[in-house]
């Protein structure tokens, strides 16, 4: 016989004991970043960067039982791309290797809350793309029959459809639409707070303010990896340092071929929910949605940006994208931006990230080369990092995505054309 | 923005301004921490027993004030761009090889 569970039935939090609880009012946390003392003299893997790739893949290595690691951060954690992006999740690629991965990272995010005890605020309100031209539809159609083939529930809609998911929508100019209800976007700096804490829980241990200055190979493997706070003798060591992968891989004559491009991104004041979707445009790469303190988060193309680490963010930015979006829905004019901020992200060449050890460094591993999309990916590229190095089958992206794929020139690689929106 | 949120924020290991409005949120609301940023330093001080002189201020981020949308789009010249070319990309010779660079990621 099923009933209902009253409030005071309702299943508890695991970690927390009622009985133990401290109700003397005093804060007694465990940390989880260390920014002061030294780094211990040695670990099994130490991951240099404190974004979400590095942090992902050190919560599923302990979460493995490998939790002699520590992680490395020269500031402090989201200080790069993966505290400056616009929290987009989506499966809408173009090679079926990045929809599987897409599709599982989703899933990953839908269990991110119960699984790491924080609240990254996920909604997958679905991704809407806009096209402009024939040329641009018919990427979109191609794009979503490969989808279709792999599960993805992608659909094209007529112009008046796209306006039945976004009413606001001004439709001149606009020949049709492809649209995935199950994307979505999140909130990142929690998912970095949550992937800390439960590797921290585990054991591992991440140092904040703590630069690598260099990379000295040991005779039986392995580096020395040295730090202002000492240094540490790591059998291997994973470069996650988002765009600036190749001053670390660099440190042992390995060149990455990947530059920052600064993005820029605003935000809005907080409205009520009104926006379901991700709403991009391909023509110019104009992005927005609603974030689940309500604000209008988005960015759009700025051709002719130099290469740069430059944070600064920039007036042509702001009105570039003020036009943009006031075309597409031109009832947003009348809501005000309260912020808008930049950072690097890590192109690579072909659009497609670098894992796997460099050719001829067994023991040194790349986790870079995201273009942006670090973020939305870092679920699944940690996990099969993880299963990888704790002993599992590599996954086939270790084989495609590597380092070696860019030698020799005449190299023939799969590129990712839909790194937009 | 609670003083036990800040407290929380230190015993965790996030002590500098800039964790702290990320771990905290402070900051990100409609003062773009114009009200609580002075406050926030100087608690932080007391907590991590630094001098106030040794916290500086967060990166601020513009617009000073919530500006319109509609403002910024009818500001003139700020900016110059092509109207949309058909289904083009914006193309850039990177220093490491010429390569096509999309930069709308989300």
């Amino acid at each position: 016989m099923t009933r209902e569970k009253r409030d005071s039935e309702l299943d508890l939090d695991e970690g927390e004991d009622p009985a133990k609880a401290d109700v003397s009012g005093e804060i007694r946390l465990p940390p989880t970043v260390e920014s002061t003392g030294q780094v211990p003299e040695r670990a099994e893997i130490a991951i240099v960067g404190g974004g979400v790739i590095g942090l992902s893949i050190a919560y599923h290595l302990a979460k493995r039982g490998l939790y002699d690691v520590v992680v490395l951060e020269r500031g402090y954690l989201a200080e790069g791309a993966s505290g400056r992006n616009g929290g987009g999740v989506r499966q809408q690629w173009s090679t079926e290797i990045n929809i599987r991965l897409m599709q599982e990272s989703v899933d990953l995010c839908r269990r991110f809350a119960v699984e790491l005890g924080v609240n990254v605020w996920f909604r997958q309100g679905g991704y809407l793309f806009l096209a402009r031209s024939a040329k641009e539809l018919a990427r979109l159609e191609r794009n979503c029959t490969v989808q279709n083939r792999f599960g993805v529930d992608t659909k094209m809609l007529e112009p008046e459809r796209a306006r039945e998911i976004v009413p606001e929508l001004d439709l001149t100019g606009i020949v049709g639409a492809a649209y995935n209800s199950s994307d979505g976007i999140l909130f990142p700096w929690p998912f970095l707070w949550g992937y800390a804490r439960q590797a921290a829980s585990y054991g591992v241990r991440i140092f904040t303010q703590t630069a690598v200055t260099g990379l000295d190979p040991m005779s039986g493997g392995g580096y020395q990896v040295h730090t202002p706070r000492g240094t540490v003798r790591a059998r291997r060591v994973i470069n996650a340092t988002g765009a600036w992968s190749p001053a670390l891989a660099k440190m042992i004559g390995v060149d990455v071929p990947t530059y920052p491009i600064r993005h820029e991104i605003c935000s809005s004041e907080p409205l009520k929910p009104f926006l379901r979707p991700m709403v991009s445009e391909l023509s110019s790469g104009l992005y927005c949605s609603q974030s689940m303190r309500g604000e209008i988060v988005g960015g759009v193309t700025i051709p002719g940006h130099a290469s740069t680490y430059a944070m600064g963010s920039t007036l042509e930015f702001l009105t570039t994208y003020a036009r943009r979006l006031v075309r597409l829905m031109p009832i947003l004019g009348d809501i005000k931006i309260l912020r808008q901020w930049a950072g690097p992200y890590d192109q690579s060449p072909d659009g497609n990230p670098i894992v796997g050890a460099a050719e001829g460094h067994p023991d040194f591993f790349l986790a870079c080369g995201f273009v942006g999309h670090g973020f939305m990916m870092a679920p699944i590229v940690g996990k099969l990092y993880a299963d990888w190095l704790t002993g599992e089958r590599p996954h086939e992206i270790f084989e495609r995505y590597t380092l070696g794929r860019f030698a020799g020139g005449g190299a023939s690689h799969e590129k990712e054309d839909f790194n937009i929106g | 923005m609670t003083l036990a949120d800040l407290e929380h924020s230190v015993t965790r290991g996030y002590r500098d301004i800039e964790e702290v409005k990320r771990y905290t949120g402070f900051g990100t609301g409609p003062c773009q921490g114009k009200e609580c940023l002075a406050q926030v330093a100087i608690q932080l001080a007391v907590l991590t027993g630094q001098r106030p002189e040794e916290i500086p201020p967060f990166t601020s981020r513009p617009p000073l004030a919530p500006t319109p949308i509609k403002l910024l789009a009818r500001a003139p010249d700020a900016h110059r761009f092509d109207d949309d070319k058909e289904g083009e990309r914006p193309t850039r010779s990177a220093a490491e090889g010429g390569t096509q660079v999309d930069r709308g990621d989300e």
